[in-house]
């Protein structure tokens, strides 16, 4: 079209330009009409705003989806040129749905994905395309999820418990261990201790002594073997504490709610199991530490005992140690110089007694403040271990009570949210109550026209096929009318030819009949054979010709043409004979005259009749010779013409004759009239191949 | 038969003729011997007249066809015959 304008205006240039031999070119410049210039410049405006109409449509939809989707769904064929110019629609329809589907509940989807819905129709279609099965499937999926995040949840609780459960009963199994031993350690080094007082106080004989040493060494051995025991106890137990405690921490790190209570018995488990160890170990170590100051005593016992033993040794080198049983043996000078030593020993020891109970003060003191340090230390080491054990215990109230406090919110939340459940459930069911309203009139709407459609079109198809059916029935119906037909006019016709057969065979007879004529002896009457014809006559015509039968033929027979012949024959000379004899001339003499002409007169015995008789063939030699030839070729009528022809007497004479020819020719020409009737209708009647 | 019919008349002819004749004859015979003193004459008469009636009997028979649609044509014309 604008090749066209162009060339438009090169034409009018040219036409309106004075200097005609111009270039192209040259043509451009010639400003002499504006019309050129003006529809170019109409042309240019007007692609100017089709191409800035495009573009800003571009540009605005490339900007705002909705307004891409708008322009795709009002002008057709733009989906294609803005997926051309921009590429695919963006599909953030589906991202809200997703993270919807994931917050709510149940009774929250159908609202969202409506809303989804309305959203993806903006939208392309593959938005909505896979919005749509997000609208149908996010209940399923959630609950899908939500049964799994159960079924995980679940799995790693019991995976928890099970190892809370494991870790607890090997920590208790541990610990009990642990306290066992304890208390073994603590029983044996009570006992030895005991054992150990005993020995240090009692004043037994020597045989009970070394028994009681023995049992002293081995309740050393076995307080020994039990407090490594218990250690090894208390160091595992501690470890199957510290692998529980990880345990509970690393349930802890989990935030599975549901272990919270598990979690909670197992930190409380835990928490009795180490004050209950604690409890042992401080029972078994003040039982140590009293042990300790009972071995202390021991030793300085002993060890005073030993410096005694060496002083008493070293003055009475004789002397044995177990000084206990040696009051007989023992002499003057001995015992003297042991209640010196003892004497001298007894002051050192008033004099240290004298300077301890002066020291006492100090001593206590000192001990005192040991003590207070010690028992500051020990008080602390209680206290930071009650501490602890307050401090875990009221931990663990308090997470108790947030436990409960949870629940307790949880349920409350629980109820709040179950109300606004109804709530929503409410005001869903109202709204759902009208939709179903609207849907169901909808529907009905689309159901009633939807079965008018139907209605409509079974309507249609009952009517073609009654039409068909009709169509068919009547063709069917025509057909056998047809068929009925043919078969009535292949009835008909076999009756016809039935007939015709009949007719013929009938006529056959009749023919059959005329050859019965003998020599001289005429056909038997053909009566029978023309009542048998004329019986199996069905028409005029063949009813005619049987009844034009001559009445002779029928009551007499016909003479045969041979008989006819020999007659004809014997007649002949006869009518020679009586030539000459007619009306004028029929005297004796006459006679007499032809008699003697027909003795004279000799003519050829057979002689071929001309075509056209002229009046010299009118004799009647020469007629009967022609009749005789024709007889003799078989030509009964021509030969009973000929004999026709005579007149007189010789007429008179061959009369007789002439009337059994007419007769036979006459039936024989009905005869063959019905044998050509019968052979026709026979012929007509038979179906060609 | 039409052609016996002439034999039958020739038959007949002869018959009546020598019927007529030997009538004649005896006639003429008897009559020229009684009355004729026997002459031949009366004999040949006889003969004579019994062969000419025999004759004109034949001839009669012969003719008879013809001459009966004659009278009856003649008849019929004139109207005189009864």
């Amino acid at each position: 079209m604008l090749g066209v304008c162009l060339r438009g205006a090169h034409a009018t240039v040219r036409k309106n330009c004075v200097r005609s031999p111009l270039t192209p070119l040259q043509s451009y410049r010639c400003y002499s009409t504006s019309r050129s210039s003006g529809a170019s410049r109409v042309v240019a405006l007007g692609l100017v705003t089709v191409g800035g109409g495009v573009g800003g449509t571009l540009l605005y939809s490339k900007w705002d989806p909705k307004f891409r989707a708008a322009v795709e769904k009002n002008v057709p064929y733009s989906d294609w040129l803005l997926g051309l110019a921009l590429g695919p629609a963006p599909e953030d329809a589906r991202l809200p749905v997703r993270k919807q589907v994931r917050s709510g509940g149940e009774h929250l989807f159908t609202r969202k994905c409506k809303e989804c819905h309305k959203h993806a129709d903006v939208s392309e279609t593959a938005a909505v395309a896979s919005a749509e099965p997000l609208k149908e499937r996010p209940v399923d999926e959630v609950t899908a999820r939500l049964v799994q995040q159960d079924q995980e949840e679940e799995k790693l609780l019991a995976s928890l418990s099970s190892r809370l459960e494991d870790s607890l009963a090997s920590s208790a199994k541990a610990t009990l261990q642990a306290i066992g031993a304890q208390e073994v350690a603590l029983q044996a080094v009570t006992q030895h201790t005991r054992k150990l007082k005993d020995a240090m106080e009692a004043e037994a004989p020597s045989d009970e002594k070394s028994t009681q040493w023995k049992e002293l060494e081995a309740a050393l051995a076995e307080r020994t073997a039990a407090v490594k025991d218990a250690t090894t106890t208390l160091s595992k137990a501690n470890e199957a504490l510290e692998g529980l405690k990880s345990v509970i921490n690393q349930a802890k790190g989990q935030k599975v709610a549901a272990a919270r209570p598990l979690i909670l018995a197992a930190e409380e488990n835990l928490h009795q199991m180490v004050v209950d160890l604690d409890k042992v170990v401080s029972k078994v170590r003040s039982a140590e530490s009293e042990a300790k100051v009972v071995s202390q005593y021991t030793e300085l016992v002993n060890e005073a005992k030993q410096q005694f033993q060496r002083e008493v040794s070293s003055l009475t080198p004789e002397i044995q140690a177990n000084w206990k049983g040696l009051t007989g043996k023992l002499s003057v000078d001995d015992l003297n110089a042991l209640i010196a030593h003892a004497h001298r020993r007894i002051d050192q020891l008033n004099r240290e007694l004298a300077e301890q109970r002066v020291r006492e003060q100090i001593h206590i003191e000192a001990a005192l403040e040991q003590q207070k340090v010690e028992d500051h230390k020990v008080l602390d080491a209680a206290v930071t271990t009650a501490m602890g054990h307050v401090k875990e215990e009221a931990r663990l109230n308090l997470e108790q009570k947030l436990a409960e406090l949870r629940e307790v919110m949880e349920a409350e939340m629980r109820t709040q949210l179950r109300r606004q459940a109804a709530a929503h459930t409410d005001h869903v069911r109202d709204v759902l109550k009208v939709q179903e309203q609207e849907l169901r009139a909808e529907a009905e709407q689309v159901l009633n026209s939807k079965i008018l459609d139907q209605e409509t079109r079974y309507r249609q198809l009952t009517q073609e096929q009654l039409d068909n059916f009709t169509l068919d029935m009547n063709a069917a119906y025509a057909r056998l009318k047809g068929i009925e037909e043919a078969i009535d006019s292949h009835a008909v016709a076999e009756e016809t030819a039935r007939e015709a057969h009949q007719l013929w065979l009938s006529v056959e007879a009749l023919s059959y009949a005329l050859k019965s004529a003998g020599a001289d002896s005429p056909s038997m009457p053909l009566e029978d054979a023309a009542e048998a014809v004329r019986a199996s006559c069905h028409d005029d015509f063949c009813s005619a010709l049987a009844s034009a039968l001559p009445q002779e033929s029928l009551q007499r027979g016909v003479y045969s043409e041979a008989s006819l012949r020999a007659r004809f024959n014997a007649l002949r000379s006869l009518a020679r004979r009586v030539a000459l004899i007619d009306e004028s001339r029929n005297s004796l003499y006459q006679y007499f005259l032809s008699y003697l002409q027909a003795a004279l007169l000799f003519e050829d015995q057979q002689e071929a009749p001309p075509s056209q008789l002229s009046g010299a063939d009118l004799d009647p030699f020469k007629l009967l010779s022609y009749a005789s030839y024709c007889l003799e070729h078989g030509d009964l009528e021509l030969a009973a013409k000929l004999v026709n022809q005579l007149r007189g007497e010789a007429r008179r004479v061959v009369e007789d004759w002439l009337t059994e020819a007419r007769l036979t020719l006459e039936t024989r020409q009905v005869v063959s009239l019905l044998s050509a009737y019968a052979n026709a209708a026979g012929l007509g009647t038979t179906q060609a191949p | 038969m039409s052609e016996k019919e002439l034999g039958k008349k020739w038959d007949r002819c002869l018959a009546d003729g020598v019927i007529k004749l030997g009538t004649g004859l005896g006639l003429g015979i008897v009559f020229s011997v009684l009355f004729f003193k026997r002459r031949t004459w009366p004999i040949s008469l006889g003969s004579g007249a019994g062969l000419g009636m025999a004759y004109a009997n034949c001839q009669n028979n012969l003719r008879s066809h013809y001459l009966q649609h004659r009278i009856e044509a003649v008849c019929f014309r004139t109207a005189s015959c009864w």
